[in-house]
């Protein structure tokens, strides 16, 4: 390696790089200049924030729930991710075969990859929000929504997961004659299956953090709610402090696992 | 191997299997009584919904009266978007000069800028807004922050990996020849990883952009807002159009993140 990457000038890339970066400053210039405060005293509020920052790390209470209510309600938060993955995940295995470019034909990849592009093009709380229409709100709505954006999520990771299996060993499997499920349960399933449960698990931890988000903003109950209804209505700092406590401490968790299972997988060979 | 071991070794990764599905199965029942999910009710939620939507979630002539105004909502969304992430990047990448391991500023500035940039992400993008908003209001200033704080905690674990893995070598080059810690950095660091920041400051638009509609929408402001507006006041053929303009937008934006990263990469 030598010192500095050597760089002509003006070449294409870094062209287009300086003009990415050109693009963001001044949209972000023009923004600060041109939207709306409605009037508010910026420094005063900045002030008002550290101050309630403050109130909310240091001095986290409860008034509204007990423990054993703040436990279910993180519990009931936990249990939506964890369906939302499952449900994702069961036929995102079949679509990632399937959309995957060494085993399935290269349209069927195509559709299958562009199809959930546009699922995931729609946030997940309209998703949510759309079923609770006709399923009303709650945890079936929400169930409902968020196993969408799962489903598009792992459907692409796995997918890309099958591709970076030993292409020798299908390849041997196939000439000897094997047909394409037990080329499946032979070698594309067992040969991916760190990075298969290493996209789930990070999956799960977005999926928790959607599962707050749903609670708050749709409806879903469960930590969310209570956040939202501590914020929104009884304005109590004290108690949107322990709130936000309990969830950075379940995902902090969620985190580490997460890093651990993807860093095991990098070490074990397996695809990123 | 013999025939035998072969059937040995399938019959244990089968025995493997079952147990992996059963704990698999066991799980979702779990957690379906704790989240009270019905499995008949949401398996009956998909056929009613989509029916419902083929029906009722269409865009008429009312709706397009109101695109106008959509575009400018969700131009606002855009614009608040790209400059969480902006300021989000500069910030971060700041966080990661002194922070990494390779640049060396200070033993206790690495452990300082992990400690906040894991509060940044894990505390999640609503509680963020919520926090805003009791100052803030109802201001573009609420999302901003809100998507900032979290794009701050993503984009510095992601640069501070960025700057240790890309500049170990000419770091430790500039170092034996003496070089002091501003100028090293200027010239072993940042032009080696700019291809890299710009194309994290890309895929967190992405997710940004994706983001906002939440914050929007919990916090009054921008195309969320619209769309909780149309969406409460059953005026659903204007709340499809909302949905679909976001969908194009997004869209467009990540096919155009993609094309710009496989050039800048």
């Amino acid at each position: 390696m030598t010192g500095t990457v050597p760089r002509k000038p003006w070449s294409r890339s870094s062209v287009i790089l300086g003009l990415v970066f050109f693009v963001f400053a001044a949209v972000t210039l023009g923004g600060f200049v041109l939207l709306d405060t409605k009037g508010i005293d910026v420094g005063a509020a900045f002030a008002q924030t550290g101050k309630d920052l403050v109130t909310l790390f240091l001095h986290p209470a409860a008034t509204h729930f007990t423990v054993l209510e703040a436990v279910g309600g993180v519990a009931f938060t936990l249990a939506l991710g964890l369906l939302t993955t499952v449900f994702g995940a069961v036929p995102a295995v079949v679509g990632g075969l399937l959309a995957a470019r060494n085993l399935g034909p290269a349209w069927l990849s195509l559709v299958l990859r562009a199809f959930v592009s546009l699922i995931r093009a729609v946030p997940t709380v309209l998703w949510v929000l759309i079923f609770a229409i006709g399923a009303g709100l709650g945890s079936v709505a929400a169930v409902v929504g968020m196993t969408f954006h799962s489903f598009g999520y792992l459907l692409k990771a796995y997918s890309e997961a099958f591709e970076e299996v030993d292409q020798g060993t299908i390849e041997a499997l196939r000439a000897s004659g094997a047909s394409w499920t037990s080329v499946i349960a032979q070698a594309a399933i067992p040969g991916s299956l760190p990075s298969l449960l290493s996209w789930t698990f990070l999956r799960f931890e977005i999926n928790f953090t959607t599962a707050v988000a749903m609670g708050a903003a749709a409806g879903a109950g469960g930590v969310g709610f209570d956040l939202f209804m501590a914020a929104g209505y009884y304005f109590n700092l004290r108690e949107v402090g322990a709130i936000t406590w309990a969830i950075l401490i379940v995902a902090a968790g969620l985190e580490l696992g997460a890093t651990r299972l993807h860093e095991a997988n990098r070490r074990s060979g397996g695809a990123a | 191997m013999t025939g035998e071991a072969i059937v040995v070794a399938f019959r244990r990764r089968q025995r493997w299997a079952v147990l992996g599905l059963a704990l698999v199965a066991a799980v979702t029942l779990g957690s379906a009584v704790v989240a009270q999910f019905d499995f008949l009710d949401g398996a009956a939620a998909f056929p009613k919904a989509f029916a419902w939507m083929a029906a009722n979630f269409v865009p008429d002539a009312r709706a397009w009266h109101n695109f106008p105004n959509i575009l400018t909502r969700l131009g606002e969304t855009v614009v608040v978007s790209i400059m969480a992430t902006t300021v989000a990047a500069l910030v971060s990448f700041l966080l990661a000069l002194l922070g990494s391991r390779t640049t060396r500023f200070h033993p206790a500035a690495s452990a300082v800028v992990r400690a906040v940039a894991s509060l940044g992400r894990n505390i999640p993008v609503v509680a963020w807004a919520m926090i805003f908003l009791l100052a803030f209001g109802q201001t573009f200033l609420t999302g901003f922050l809100a998507l900032f704080i979290e794009s701050m905690g993503f984009l510095t674990r992601s640069y501070l990996e960025t700057v240790d893995e890309a500049s170990a070598a000419p770091v430790e080059a500039l170092r034996a020849a003496g070089t002091p810690w501003a100028p090293l950095v200027a010239h072993a660091v940042v032009p080696s990883v700019l291809p890299a920041l710009a194309s994290w400051m890309l895929f967190m638009l992405e997710t940004n952009i994706r983001s906002a509609t939440l914050v929007g929408l919990l916090t009054g402001t921008g195309i969320g807002f619209l769309f909780d507006l149309y969406y409460k006041s059953l005026n659903y053929p204007s709340a499809a159009l909302t949905t679909l303009a976001i969908v194009v937008a997004v869209l467009l934006l990540e096919g155009l993140s993609n094309v710009l990263r496989r050039s800048i990469l």
